[in-house]
């Protein structure tokens, strides 16, 4: 990492502790926010951020690793979350999930080679009633069909 | 402060609060229960683990440790509380009402039957090639369970490979039970947080930042988590086979140092209640075990002690007489090199406070390589020097590359009390059974002053009775009752304690006449010094440094990395608690009691080898080269 | 947006509110006099545990301390469970204006909304919807000029189930693993940053609202004695019409599964992943307290479903899921699973899977939050409950034959 980018990540951190305040409390919401804007939480950030809150670095990683919405190694530019909960996977999971990883050509759990899509299961979205569902970053989208799924998925930049 | 340390850990793992009696049966504080349809009374606010322990009634514990803080996990400790819909985990369970407790019913036995085979069926490895064979808290209670198979199976492949990247301490998570020990143990108890637990569910691991290897993270190398440890997962680096090695090789001429405290505890490696001193019946064992020569290493601590006391006096020579703005006060001690790796990493700026002192480890190496070579004309080349501590950080710091100013690399191993034991007991030999002897020349015996550098406040007290002497010219007895300095003893954090030097000052001693005129500058000053052990209890001393509190205004602070102080250290036999290691203290100040030299200016070995060898004095050329040294600052970051 | 359609227009829950007016009604109110008035209604928890919500109230209420939060527990992670969706989409006036009561009767200034990562879509909205409550000064300082203050915030989550348990949830609040505290002390006394703390399940803030509003003899007047009110059903799975339903308590499964339009149904788990799992010759049991308590959870699986294959899914979600802390529910989710692996795979005896059904009763009671202590139920229940299809019917391989 560049030390222009430190700084600027340095800077943005400051500002998410002005915004959340520096008690531990806040970590959960400054967390959210760098995994929002790039997509991981690096080891940089991870120890300006304990730096900042007064924590011990390994506490910041630990609380990452425990959350399934964050985490440390970059990932693609879209995540792509399919519901493998008990009535998404009746109501025809795992063709959808077929049809996407021929799409993209990766399997779930792997980022495409141009860092557009990551794919990953998540545990039920409380989407039950209109299986199956899947979310692609702040998005959710419902009664999908293989078809369906790789159009949208297609649609995304 | 406290604020922010209680944001740190868990709530579930803070002590309770109890609030004030409100039922009925709760008169005076005190709270009538019924354990295994008995009734006793115990004080409101007492867990059950604890109320069942006062009365006699064991209940299996894994997470729960007297030093820590709660945390309720391995869910071994559950009783049957009447009315509850499940089993408590006594531990973590406050008595604040009337209740009927049950701890041995059929689903009480059940249950916690259950946890040890799932314990059983993750924990990777047999029991005869363990380090804590014999001494692991699982397997006792599986044997306390008569655990004769695996219900659940036995994992039967390792998972995750043995980090054996530091010195000191070695990770084995196959065997890693996710008791949590030794996080609180790096988070509370030492504020060092080098180890959390990643991941949840059935990944959930202890780990350092981003898993990296432990040499890589802020870890000082303390050794406490290995000392709190119920399993094998966490055990000292062992150099015991290459110490083998050499004591076979006829080529070799195999020195040990033993310091103060292993002496103190090692007796409990051979099943000795704690408190009983072994020091001369180890001396007889390291003989037979093939060591060439056995030295005490209070002797270097006596060295330390006019090393280190110099340069306090210089530093304040410097500053109040002189002027001189560039020298750093208070001083503070180097002999821990738990607390050294501590400060080079949290507090890099405070590096020149450090003395420049070695410890008294190292010390011993550069002279044994030199002095003691060229008086037994042997060379260097073939001396292989060893060094019983019961520390586990001595075996970085023997490590570290400035370590070699004798020309060849000063100490050549760091063994642990634990170790040690093990050594002696290879060689067929019953500690406690072997005759008493001597330490060998040219060092001999040292003094008592040395030898209570073992416990927390012992340098600082070992360092009163040389000043108080040096700077008033009187007896320290005259000062202090038969030369304790029973205000810098004892087991709290932190302790303060402010010397009045008086109008009356003495002429300066031959010894440091090269570095001071007279003592008048030091008339009616007043001596402000403190003693902290744990590094928790360092980083609240440094914190108010920092801010310019009450420690800023010190001359000279002990820190111990560990604690209890070395007594307490990562490298002495385990279990470990308060008891036990007041009991070792006992045993130190006993002895220090017993000597009949009890002041390191009065071994008259440092006089000589002042005399004979460093004859430039104290802070002199030659004792810069080989009894002092530099810090590296390390910081926090980590790539 | 996601937009659900309410199968069922409810008495109680989708009865006729407008924003504030909960909140108007509350101000002319003592705190003594709604406590009473939910202690009347005999409201419980609706999250799924069932806590009497008033004794809850008054023991937060009662707490010393001039901090206190409100906590809305929007962490709905059951599978099966999406009433919380609807209710913050379609009908958040309740909901906040509940958590506006809740902080005037227990002398709380602050009330946080715990959102679910997965929910993060309706996070924007949600802010607006607040933004517009202040404007009407429903929320903020000097509510109404009555003189309280009271401010809602909202925090999401960052995808873990276990957070829905509540000592969790605060752990996550302020800013740690989301692993379940020591209790006692319970968070009526020791919750968010030490304070006493009341968290209600977003359900049972709804339900305060109109409690208020129309009385807790009217509310009492639906569903049954021990189980009063009516109750938000998640109904998916092998049936026409899947969606929320309000029901009084006390409907029975068959009426149920009538209203939803479902045929052939072979078993109807309850609940959710945690709850139990029914065959058809129990349908005629009845939700509620009494019989089949629940957070509303309700999945159909119908003649062509593999009940192993449910099973399985299920215990794959609570070995990702368990928080990792505690032994019996970290190792033992894991043991449960191995087991339907090897009835999958019909390399089991039937000794061993007995001795993984006791392993099951032992986590029932030994750990240390929710999430273990009902996670075996699903395992427990469905091999109890289908052992002729898991067991004789060709799936079992071998040794099931």
């Amino acid at each position: 990492m560049l030390v222009l980018e430190k700084n600027a990540l340095t800077a943005e951190i400051e500002i998410l502790v002005e915004k959340y305040g520096n008690d531990r409390s806040a970590l959960l919401s400054i967390l959210q926010e760098i995994q929002k804007n790039h997509n991981h939480v690096s080891d940089f950030a991870q120890q300006e951020i304990a730096r900042l809150l007064d924590i011990h670095p390994v506490e910041v990683f630990s609380v990452i690793s425990f959350y399934a919405f964050l985490n440390t190694k970059p990932k693609g530019r879209n995540i792509v979350r399919l519901c493998q909960t008990i009535t998404c996977d009746l109501m025809g999971k795992e063709a959808v999930a077929k049809a996407i990883e021929r799409e993209l050509g990766i399997e779930f759990g792997d980022t495409t080679k141009d860092k557009k899509c990551t794919l990953e299961y998540a545990n039920c979205l409380g989407m039950c009633d209109q299986g199956p569902a899947m979310i692609v970053n702040d998005k959710v989208y419902s009664h999908l069909t293989p078809e369906k799924a790789v159009e949208i998925l297609n649609e995304i930049k | 402060m406290e604020n922010k340390k209680s944001q740190r850990a868990p709530v579930s793992q803070k002590p309770h609060v109890v609030e004030k009696p409100t039922r009925v049966g709760t008169i005076g504080g005190k709270v009538s229960i019924e354990i295994n349809e008995k009734k006793v009374s115990v004080p409101l606010g007492t867990t059950i683990l604890e109320a069942c322990r006062d009365n006699h009634i064991h209940i299996p514990t894994l997470c729960h440790h007297d030093d820590l803080c709660i945390a309720g996990v391995c869910r071994l400790c559950l009783v049957e509380v009447e009315g509850m819909r499940t089993l408590q985990a006594s531990c973590a369970f406050p008595i604040t009402s009337s209740l009927k407790i049950k701890t041995s019913t059929p689903m009480v036995r059940k249950a916690r039957r259950h946890i040890i085979d799932l314990m059983l069926s993750e924990h990777y490895g047999e029991c005869y090639s363990c380090v804590r064979n014999n001494n692991c808290e699982l397997q006792s209670l599986a044997k306390e369970y008569g655990v004769d198979h695996y219900t659940f199976g036995h994992v039967k492949e390792s998972i995750y490979p043995v980090d054996n990247s530091s010195y000191s301490v070695i990770r084995d998570m196959d065997k890693c039970i996710l008791c949590k020990r030794c996080v609180r143990t790096c988070i509370d108890l030492q504020e060092v947080g080098v180890l959390e637990a990643i991941n949840r569910g059935d990944k959930t691991k202890i780990a350092t930042f981003r898993d990296k290897p432990l040499a890589d993270v802020v870890c000082i190398n303390c050794g406490q988590c290995i000392n709190r440890c119920p399993t094998g997962a966490l055990h000292a680096n062992d150099p015991s086979d290459d110490i083998w090695n050499a004591i076979d090789d006829p080529d070799k001429h195999v020195v040990i140092q033993t310091a103060p405290s292993p002496r103190a505890a090692i007796g409990e490696e051979f099943g000795l209640e704690p408190g009983h001193s072994m020091t001369q019946e180890m001396n007889t064992a390291l003989r037979r075990i093939g060591f060439d020569a056995v030295f005490d290493t209070n002797f270097t601590a006596d060295l330390t002690i006019i090393e280190e006391g110099t340069e306090l006096i210089s530093r304040l020579f410097k500053a109040l007489v002189e002027k001189d703005e560039s020298v750093k006060l208070p001083q503070f001690t180097s002999c821990s090199p738990g607390w050294v790796k501590y400060i080079e990493h949290f507090y890099p700026d405070y590096l020149d406070n450090l003395s420049s002192a070695k410890s008294p480890q190292q010390m011993f190496g550069a002279l044994i390589k030199t002095f003691y070579a060229q008086k037994i004309k042997i060379d260097p080349e073939n001396i292989v020097s060893v060094a019983v501590m019961p520390c586990s950080a001595k075996k970085f710091e023997c490590n570290r590359p400035e370590m070699w100013d004798s020309g060849f690399k000063d100490v050549d191993y760091g063994l642990t009390t634990r170790e040690m034991a093990k050594m002696i007991k290879e060689a067929g030999i019953h500690l406690p059974e072997m005759p008493k002897s001597h330490f060998d020349s040219p060092f001999g015996d040292a003094s008592g002053a040395g030898l209570i550098f073992g416990a927390t406040g012992g340098v600082m007290e070992a360092a009163i009775r040389t000043v108080v002497e040096f700077v008033t010219g009187s007896k320290t007895e005259d000062v202090f009752e038969n030369a304790n300095v029973q205000q810098v003893r004892g087991f709290e954090g932190i302790k303060y304690f402010e010397i009045p030097i008086g109008d009356k000052v003495g002429p300066v001693p031959e010894l440091i006449q090269h570095l001071i005129p007279n003592w008048d500058w030091l008339k009616g000053a007043v001596l402000k010094v403190a003693v902290c052990h744990g590094t928790a209890n360092a980083k609240k001393v440094m914190d108010d440094i920092k801010a310019g509190g009450k420690f800023s205004e010190c001359h000279f602070i002990e820190f111990m990395a560990c604690p209890g102080g070395c007594l307490g250290g990562g490298g002495q036999p385990i279990p470990t608690n308060e008891e036990i290691r007041m009991k070792r203290a006992q045993a130190i100040y006993a002895e220090d009691e017993s000597l009949e030299i009890r002041k390191s200016h009065e071994n008259s070995h440092v006089i000589k080898l002042y005399e004979e060898f460093l004859k430039d004095g104290p802070s002199g050329h030659l004792s810069h080269k080989l009894l002092h040294t530099g810090y590296t600052k390390r910081g926090k970051y980590i790539a | 947006m996601v937009t659900t359609k309410i199968k069922r227009e409810g008495a109680v829950l989708f009865s006729e509110y407008y924003r504030g007016d909960g909140i108007r009604k509350a101000f002319t109110m003592s705190r003594q006099d709604i406590l009473a008035e939910i202690k009347e209604s005999k409201l419980k928890g609706r999250g799924g545990a069932g806590f009497p919500t008033a004794t809850k109230w008054m023991l937060t209420a009662a707490a010393k301390s001039d901090v206190k939060y409100v906590i809305c527990n929007a962490d709905e992670g059951e599978p099966g469970t999406f009433k919380d969706r609807v209710l913050l989409l379609e009908y958040p006036e309740v909901v906040f204006d509940g958590m506006v009561i809740g902080g005037y009767t227990i002398g709380a200034k602050e009330g946080i909304v715990y959102l679910r990562g997965e929910y993060s879509y309706m996070y924007e909205w949600l802010q607006v919807y607040l933004e517009e409550m202040r404007k009407e000064n429903l929320l903020g300082k000097n509510i109404l000029d009555s003189g309280v203050d009271f401010d809602i915030t909202i925090k999401m989550g960052s995808g873990a189930y276990v957070c829905g348990e509540e000592t969790a949830l605060i752990e996550s609040l302020e800013g740690h693993r989301g692993e379940a505290r020591n209790r006692p002390p319970f968070p009526v006394s020791t919750g968010y940053k030490q304070k006493p703390t009341t968290v209600n399940n977003v359900e049972t803030f709804a339900a305060v609202a109109h409690i208020v509003m129309k009385g807790g003899d009217w509310y009492k007047q639906h569903g049954t004695d021990k189980s009063t009110g009516s109750k938000l059903f998640s109904v998916s799975g092998d049936c026409k019409n899947p969606g929320v339903y309000e029901l009084p308590w006390g409907t029975s499964i068959n009426e149920l599964l009538e209203i939803v339009g479902a045929e052939n149904t072979k078993a109807v788990q309850v609940g959710g992943a945690s709850g139990v799992c029914l065959p058809k010759s129990q349908f005629d049991r009845t939700l509620g307290y009494e019989d089949l308590p629940t957070g509303g959870s309700i999945m159909i699986f119908n003649e062509n479903r593999n009940m192993l294959k449910v099973l399985k899914n299920f215990m794959e979600f609570f070995v990702e899921e368990s928080c990792g802390q505690c032994t019996p529910c970290r190792i033992g989710n894991t043991k449960l699973l191995e087991g339907v692996e090897m009835i999958g795979r019909g390399a089991f005896t039937f000794g061993y899977i007995n001795k993984l059904k006791e392993l099951g009763q032992t986590m029932q009671v030994s750990s240390k939050c929710g999430l273990g202590q009902s996670s075996p139920n699903s395992f427990i229940s469905i091999l109890n409950n289908f052992k002729d299809e898991i067991f004789n019917n060709g799936f079992g391989g071998r040794n099931g034959k």
